[in-house]
């Protein structure tokens, strides 16, 4: 459970962490075209500007590859130590991110933004650690070459024939406060080569010395420096439209990269970033889902996912539409979002084929027409290439148990033929029975049927073996001249073809019905999970019973074992204190679910965050405000991260927090409520206090004083009754002060009853010689029937019940008047009863009576604060019992109270 | 030195209620001496050879039960606290390490006499070495020498536990028991926690010896804390 009310050091914790966010970092980029144009030198150089203007600068890392020069420059800087890793028996040495964030220095030195980090480091790659720092308010300044960059990296694998798989996103270099371009004709760094001043790997020198030809280095100059050109552009137009220099500016341009299931989509994605940035336009990168390419293998799809994924990366907003078909899907998305710009790869079906089949490009240029439409060719040569990078699309971090496929469905396919072989049997044996009574015609339906039937049940490769058996047979068996393939009538020639087209037609027509259907019940089955879980989210009363229900209900989606963490006050993730249910993941790493916390992005296995954590981590978020974490354990990979999966895992995890944030205010409003009750009860219990203490107080001072300032005057009876007035008033007022002290206790919820086994008629026993003095003018008379159970209670407790029900009675009651004590069994409780012949309990106020403060009459001579029957109920009520009032048929008041006996009392042992 | 009057120490922070107990007892006849601390206490109680202490159990440098412990290190004197209503264990606690008797603050001062009475009696009691003869209240007599018991003048037959109860009762009479002291005397130490043996063996007892079984006038119940049998 989460406790409302934070404790001022967890507030004034987050409050630095928020102005932390606030004052975010500044990311300063040094960047060249290669390696060996003096980054690193440069980065240095600044740094030591810095450090000479008193700025606290620390170098995280820096390679210097041995280099005098750059060695030099370190001196005089506070260099941090690494951190070591072991890796597959090697000890590697990384930059120690959390040591970073313990120095908190104002600019730090991190090289090689593109670096790779070690598996098993916090994020997999450098630009997440420098996000982090950034984040906690570090300036950070570090390199980076421009093939690295996302969007060029295909360009330059195509120029250089080199292809590096560490890249940066480019929205990292996009978001950099500063880029430094460094600058080196490519002829002064080949010198610098050829001198060995530029740090090889020595694996890599061979296609190293491949890399540095100068057309190379002069193309990649051209694009570091364009690229710088871009930035220091757009900057200008920031600063235009910062500064009001309004033009007439196409705010809505938006552009929609459609991507499908080959290589080209890759290009397609780059090519859709580099034409958002020039127009400065939002860009969108949809694919549509058909159902034939619902029936993809799984590998394909997931080139699909990572590519979604690319396109995040680069800044841009990724759909998934699931529809019947292509073109119709792309428009209606386009129309819905205002796009003006589609970009597509150029259609891949030609000549008849085009014509015959039509092709999505054709339709979107009919239909689309204030759209602009750009089309991406491949590359010559690309069939061959396409298999290469597919294949190197999944060697760049492909998911573990992303592809998992059955072989149920290669079986059943294999069945389906064998079905195709023996339906076409039977049609040719009854074919066979009926020949030459019916027309020919007839014997072609029955096969016709034959395939239908096969077209709906086993798909398309199965119909077209029956058709093409069936039209084989056919013309073997029944069609002149028999037993021969040759056709002597040329009209059967159509008949066959016929067949064969039906069949074709239909089972594509099924395989369509069949996969709308499915995704239909995919659909349903996903409103269905939805409605369930909101309608139980619903029914939960508080927190606990929303993690729970929430847990069971992701278990069922996602056969996940995961469990819902929360933050105690001081912003701490904990573990929950209650019993973990069997769905319940058990042992989740908190110090990921803690940077899911504060971070608010979600971690682990399959993510970029601590991808190396068993679990996945998500933010459960209620509006903004990240209030806990879902741990889960996938069994698949593939059921967490499908679009549609995480759409509703999103969805999922909004009704979470949305659940949590109205438990959260249902559990304000009622503090707030208690709170009022609270304030109100102060209330009248000072102005009860108030006149009931100050009375005897009165009575009491007076009376002294006038003893003390006696001069002899005063006769010894009037003495004594002034002496007696003062007890009686200090009496009053001492069990005024009990009361408010027991009710205080009750209140507070200090009392623990200490039961224990006791004869009624001790309690009853001892009350009575408690109780004696108050009561010697009344005639009190006990009911108590022999063999009475013994009750387990805290006897000093119910006593104080008894007292005060007496206590009243004599107070509200004649003088003289009798008192009856009545104890009554029954097979569940005991029922003690103590009954007055006064005047009753005025109608309607037998409940009121037990409320705090509540007094018959209002200052009376004989008032008590109106305690005494609110502590009575209390107490009976702590013990499981229930109290009432009422009035006695013969006249009278009665109150009744029951203690149960739901224990049976111990044995005696034989002494 | 025989002594004329009784000797009272009153451990007592509280000067008012030290002044009230001073005045009263004095002109009782007693001879009244006073501390304000647990450790003047002791000294006071070991240099003043008193018939009777009384504690209270709140005192400003230690706690009233370390007292209590000190003193029956070495005396049996009677020793009555005084303790304020909410601490329930406190004074079971104090009872439980050989204190005599309890007042409850506030209490009057008829209260306080007949507590002083009874601890003095019992007191002498002890001093006389006097539990070998026949006791007897109101209508009831036990010879703990022969083991009999009489109620108004008829023998009345008791089990053995009961008897054994009852003389535990009459040894300490007019002294408060505690569930505790009475179970281990009765039962052994082992049977200490178990007060409802106790009670239905009390509950018992009262059928056969109390006129009025709710109303008990001999074998008296001490709320939450034990009992005492009245002298």
């Amino acid at each position: 459970m989460m406790n409302e009310r934070p404790d001022p050091d967890a507030l004034l914790a987050r409050v630095d962490r928020e102005s932390a966010k606030a004052r975010r970092g500044r990311l300063k980029i040094f960047f060249g075209a290669a390696a060996g144009v003096g980054k690193t030198y440069a980065m240095l150089m600044a740094a030591r500007e810095r450090r000479a203007e008193n700025l606290d600068v620390v170098v995280g890392l820096v390679e210097t590859h041995g280099r005098k020069e750059t060695e030099a420059m370190l001196q005089g800087l506070e260099v941090l130590p690494q951190r070591q890793v072991e890796y597959k028996g090697a000890v590697l040495r990384e930059f120690d991110i959390d040591a970073a964030l313990k120095r908190r220095p104002a600019i730090i030195l991190v090289d090689e933004l593109a670096h790779t980090n070690v598996p098993g480091s916090r994020h997999p790659k450098r630009w997440q650690d420098i996000h982090e720092l950034l984040d906690a308010g570090i300036d950070v300044y570090t390199a980076l070459n421009v093939q690295h960059l996302e969007s060029l990296n295909d360009d330059i694998g195509q120029i250089s024939g080199i292809r590096v798989w560490e890249t940066v996103p480019d929205t990292v270099f996009e978001d950099a406060a500063e880029v430094e371009l460094v600058d080196l004709p490519p002829d002064e760094l080949l010198t610098r080569l050829k001198e060995g001043k530029v740090y090889l790997p020595q694996q890599a020198q061979e296609a190293a010395k491949h890399f540095f030809r100068k057309g190379n280095l002069i193309a990649l100059r051209e694009l570091a420096l364009r690229h710088t050109a871009n930035r220091v552009d757009a900057q200008m137009l920031d600063y235009r439209e910062g500064h009001a220099i309004r033009e007439i500016w196409q705010v809505n341009e938006r552009i929609l990269v459609c991507i499908g299931p080959n290589p080209l989509s890759e290009r397609l994605v780059r090519a859709g970033k580099r034409l958002a940035v020039s127009l400065r336009a939002e860009w969108i990168v949809a694919y549509v889902e058909t159902p034939q390419l619902q029936r993809m293998p799984a590998e394909k799809r997931d080139a699909v996912l990572r590519i979604l994924r690319l396109a995040e990366q680069l800044g841009a907003e990724t759909v998934t539409i699931s529809a019947p078909e292509l073109s119709d899907a792309i428009i209606r998305f386009a129309r819905e979002r205002n796009i003006n710009k589609i970009v597509l790869g150029k259609p891949t079906r030609r000549g008849w084929r085009r014509w015959l089949f039509g092709s999505v490009v054709d339709v979107l240029i009919g239909h689309a027409h204030n759209i602009n439409i750009y089309l991406l060719g491949s590359p010559q040569g690309a069939a061959a290439r396409h298999e290469n990078a597919e294949i190197s699309l999944f060697k760049r971090g492909s998911l573990p148990g992303l592809s998992q496929r059955g072989a149920a469905k290669a079986k059943r396919r294999y069945l389906g033929y064998v079905w195709a072989v023996i339906v076409t049997l039977l049609s040719t044996l009854f074919a066979y029975a009926v020949f030459g009574r019916l027309a020919l015609a007839n014997l072609v339906m029955v096969y016709l049927l034959g395939v239908v039937y096969v077209a709906m049940r086993f798909g398309r490769g199965p119909s077209i073996v029956t058709s093409v058996l069936g039209v084989g047979i056919f013309d073997f068996l029944f069609v002149e001249p028999y037993y021969s393939f040759s056709v002597a009538d040329s009209q059967f020639l159509i008949t066959l073809i016929a067949m064969l087209v039906v069949g074709v037609v239909i089972s594509n027509l099924m395989i369509n019905v069949r996969s709308q259907a499915k995704v239909a019940a995919h659909r349903e089955r996903r409103a269905a999970v939805l409605y369930a879980m909101s309608k139980d989210l619903a029914a939960s009363q508080t927190v606990r019973e929303v993690a729970r229900t929430a847990v069971r209900h992701v278990y069922t989606e996602f056969g996940s074992r995961n469990v819902i963490l929360f933050a105690n006050p001081y912003g701490r993730v904990c573990h929950a204190k209650q019993k973990p249910l069997p769905e319940s993941l058990l042992g989740a790493d908190l110090t990921v679910a803690q940077w899911v916390f504060d971070h608010g992005e979600m971690a682990g296995q399959g993510t970029n965050t601590l991808p190396g954590a068993a679990a996945l981590y998500f933010p459960v978020r209620d509006e903004d405000k990240v209030i806990g974490v879902l741990a889960l354990l996938p069994v698949n990979l593939r059921r967490v991260f499908l679009p549609e999966q995480q759409k509703l895992l999103e969805t999922i995890l909004r009704q979470i927090g949305q659940a949590v944030g109205r438990i959260h205010m249902t559990e304000q409003a009622r503090l707030t409520h208690a709170q009022i009750e609270a304030e109100q009860l102060r209330n009248s219990l000072l102005s009860a206090i108030s006149h009931d203490l100050r009375t005897p107080l009165a009575t009491i001072i007076g009376s002294a004083s006038a003893l003390t300032e006696d001069e002899g005057r005063l006769q010894p009876p009037d003495k004594l009754d002034l002496c007696r007035s003062i007890l009686e008033e200090a009496r009053r007022m001492a069990s005024l002060v009990n009361n408010i002290l027991d009710m205080a206790k009750l209140d507070s919820g200090i009392l623990d009853l200490n039961k224990q086994w006791h004869p009624v008629e001790e309690i009853i026993g001892t009350v009575m010689n408690l109780v004696q003095n108050q009561l010697a003018d009344r005639p009190l008379k006990v009911e108590l029937p022999p063999g009475m159970p013994m009750l387990y209670a805290d006897s000093v407790m119910i006593e104080q019940v008894l007292i005060n029900l007496l206590e009243n009675a004599v107070r509200y009651t004649p003088a003289g008047s009798p008192l009856e004590i009545m104890v009554k069994s029954a097979s569940k409780e005991v029922e003690i009863s103590v009954a007055d012949h006064g005047p009753g309990i005025p109608p309607g106020l037998e409940e009121r009576l037990f409320e705090k403060f509540y007094q018959a009459k209002h200052e009376t001579a004989q008032s008590g604060v109106g305690l005494g029957l609110a502590i009575c109920r209390a107490i009976v009520e702590a013990h499981g019992g229930k109290i009432i009032a009422r009035n006695r048929s013969g006249g009278g008041a009665e109150f009744i109270f029951t203690l149960p006996l739901d224990k049976s009392p111990p044995v005696l042992a034989e002494n | 030195m025989a002594k004329s009057y009784p000797v009272i120490i009153i451990i007592e922070d509280d000067p008012p209620i030290r002044r009230f107990l001073r005045t009263s007892l004095a002109t009782q006849g007693f001879s009244v001496f006073e501390a304000e601390t647990g450790k003047q206490g002791m000294v006071e109680a070991g240099v003043r050879k008193p018939d009777l202490i009384i504690l209270d159990l709140g005192l400003p440098d230690m706690d009233g039960v370390a007292v209590i412990k000190a003193i029956r290190a070495w005396s049996n004197v009677p020793i009555i606290i005084l303790s304020a209503r909410s601490s329930e264990q406190h004074k079971i606690d104090a009872l439980d390490a050989g204190a005599d008797d309890y007042l409850m603050k506030p209490f009057g001062f008829g209260e306080l006499m007949a507590r002083i009475r009874v601890a003095l009696r019992h007191g002498s009691r002890l001093a006389d070495n006097g539990d070998a003869e026949i006791f007897s209240v109101e209508n009831l007599k036990v010879d703990l020498l022969n083991r009999l018991v009489w109620l108004d003048g008829e023998e009345v037959h008791l089990t053995p536990i009961q008897y054994r109860l009852l003389s535990v009762m009459v040894k300490h009479a007019g002294k408060v028991l505690t569930h505790r002291q009475i179970l281990k005397e009765v039962w052994g130490p082992s049977y200490q926690d178990n007060a409802h043996y106790l009670r239905i063996y009390m509950s018992q007892l009262r059928q056969k010896l109390e006129a009025e079984p709710t109303q008990p006038k001999i074998l008296l119940t001490e709320s939450g804390v034990g009992y005492r049998l009245k002298i």
